[in-house]
């Protein structure tokens, strides 16, 4: 099943509508929301992963174009510097899906980006701050 | 037939002297046997790269015109104070020491973005920092205000001053508690949601010479790039602990006192890290030589992860109330294997003490005797606990 993360801009004016509501009733979508601060009146940005058909999913971006909500592709989220990382493995542990792993011959500390969720737990983890958000 | 020192600097002169790291030791006498691996190997290099807070570095600075004395007075490098009870121009800098005005912890937990670590890190790269001193001003040196760029250069002798480093053997910490903790071994989630260790185990340098037959005071070693000695034991030091019966403690027990010429360091082999909740330490690279003297020296400088055990201490009560209390024991070999079981529960490991750079420096120290660079040396005195040290 296709999926795509996204950012979705919400202007003010949308946030009375329950556009969560909406892709998962209308559009059969399965949504898993990553970072969300949605304020009235200020509008907001929301990270979310959405899975299904393909053609729901590109209905369910319509759907969303036609409220005005600007809609980016969400890439390369999470950066592990390997010049500030030293591979002690503290992120390890702490990391809910495994993205961050050692590497089993050389001990070094490896990110998959298809499995992070850029839950972001492991930036104030890394004691050589060598994880930062990139948008 | 036992080897002395003097034989094996011969070796490191001539070129013939044969080395391996800690991590190479254990192959080697597992497959010929520690009688062969006594005979054939000169020197086991160990290695470690790991936070050590008891870290900082003492300076003297070249006198103005007019000359200023800051002992008695203040003074701070890019607003990390700095120790001035010594004389006129020595300063010491800690690595935990924070910037007057940082948030702490006062919205909890903290982030410690920047202390004495990092001025550190930035003096040994190469850069200037800022230097604001005041002063009471004496006869003899009248100067009270003093805003400068200062840098190693500015700098008539900088060394690395460090009162414990090495600890031999570190605390397994968990949370056994309901609520997220902020810990010098990092963040530990509730009811053994992880478990975070600190320890190069199978290189780590004391553990490999467990009862301190060859490391004692005038060691020379490998510290942060630069060749360093051990002066003293390390606070803290406990020539006392249970231990297995390889020698090695079963708790955090030795430690040692370092020092090095901090113009002589690298800035790849010291690194600041900011630990969330908790503040500002530096990790240092060490590494230490063990001169194979005999078989018993070989033996030990080869004990496996499987032979070397760490306890498992709660953090959230057990370790800040001192009570003493140990959850259970485990084996270096399956904290590396990146989960352990307590009480039942499969609980992921992550250490702090890093095993890649480990293996750089174990790495680097061999090379360094192999080429002749590095001469190793007899300690002068023992470590308080030492058995078999021989005195002249």
């Amino acid at each position: 099943m296709p999926s795509r993360r996204l950012i979705l801009s919400y202007p003010p004016d949308v946030v009375q509508e329950p556009v969560t509501y909406q892709l998962v009733k209308d559009y059969d979508l399965k949504i898993n929301i990553l970072k969300a601060r949605i304020l009235p009146r200020e509008g907001g940005r929301l990270v979310m992963e959405l899975s299904g058909r393909k053609t729901d999913l590109e209905s369910a971006l319509a759907y969303l174009a036609s409220l005005g909500i600007e809609v980016q592709t969400l890439v390369r989220e999470v950066r592990l510097d390997k010049d500030k990382c030293l591979s002690c493995t503290a992120c390890v542990p702490l990391c809910p899906t495994g993205a961050l792993q050692v590497e089993e011959d050389g001990f070094e500390v490896i990110l998959d980006h298809d499995k992070c969720v850029v839950c972001e737990v492991c930036v104030t983890v890394c004691p050589y701050r060598a994880i930062d958000i990139m948008f | 037939m036992p080897k002395t020192i003097g034989e094996i600097n011969q070796k490191i002169k001539t070129g013939q002297v044969v080395v391996v790291t800690a991590e190479e030791a254990v192959g080697l006498v597992r497959d010929k046997g520690v009688k062969a691996a006594a005979r054939e190997v000169d020197v086991v290099t160990t290695g470690t790269f790991s936070p050590m807070c008891s870290s900082g570095i003492c300076f003297n600075l070249k006198q103005p015109v007019p000359k200023m004395k800051f002992g008695g007075g203040r003074a701070t490098l890019n607003d990390v104070p700095a120790y001035t009870g010594l004389a006129a121009a020595d300063l010491f800098l800690g690595c935990n020491a924070l910037p007057q005005d940082a948030p702490r912890n006062k919205v909890h937990p903290g982030l410690f973005k920047y202390g004495g670590a990092h001025v550190i890190h930035e003096l040994v790269s190469g850069a200037k920092v800022d230097l604001a001193a005041e002063a009471y001003g004496t006869d003899c040196y009248p100067l009270r205000e003093r805003r400068q760029k200062v840098g190693l250069e500015e700098m008539n002798d900088a060394v690395m001053m460090n009162p414990r480093n090495g600890y031999q053997n570190y605390n397994v910490a968990v949370n056994l508690s309901d609520k997220t903790i902020y810990t010098y071994l990092g963040r530990l989630q509730p009811r053994l949601g992880n478990a975070n260790y600190c320890s190069a185990g199978v290189l780590s340098p004391l553990l490999k010479d467990p009862q301190f037959r060859t490391i004692g005071l005038g060691t020379a070693i490998f510290l942060c790039g630069a060749r360093g000695y051990v002066v003293w034991p390390g606070t803290q030091h406990n020539p006392d602990p249970p231990r297995g019966d390889n020698g090695a403690p079963l708790v955090p027990a030795g430690t040692i006192a370092v020092m090095g010429d901090l113009k002589m360091m690298s800035p790849q082999w010291l690194r600041p890290m900011s630990f969330t909740g908790y503040g500002v330490t530096l990790a240092v690279a060490l590494g230490i030589p063990i001169p194979i003297l005999d078989e018993e020296v070989m033996a030990r400088a080869a004990a496996p992860n499987e032979e070397l055990f760490a306890p498992i201490v709660d953090y959230a009560e057990a370790y800040p109330q001192g009570t003493g209390e140990v959850i259970g024991r485990v084996s270096y070999a399956e904290l590396f294997s990146g989960a352990i079981e307590i009480e039942g529960k499969k609980v992921p490991t992550g250490s702090f003490s890093s095993f890649s750079k480990a293996r750089q420096v174990a790495g680097e120290l061999k090379t360094r005797i192999a080429s002749g660079q590095f001469k190793i040396t007899r300690p002068v005195a023992p470590l308080p606990g030492a058995v078999g040290f021989e005195e002249d």
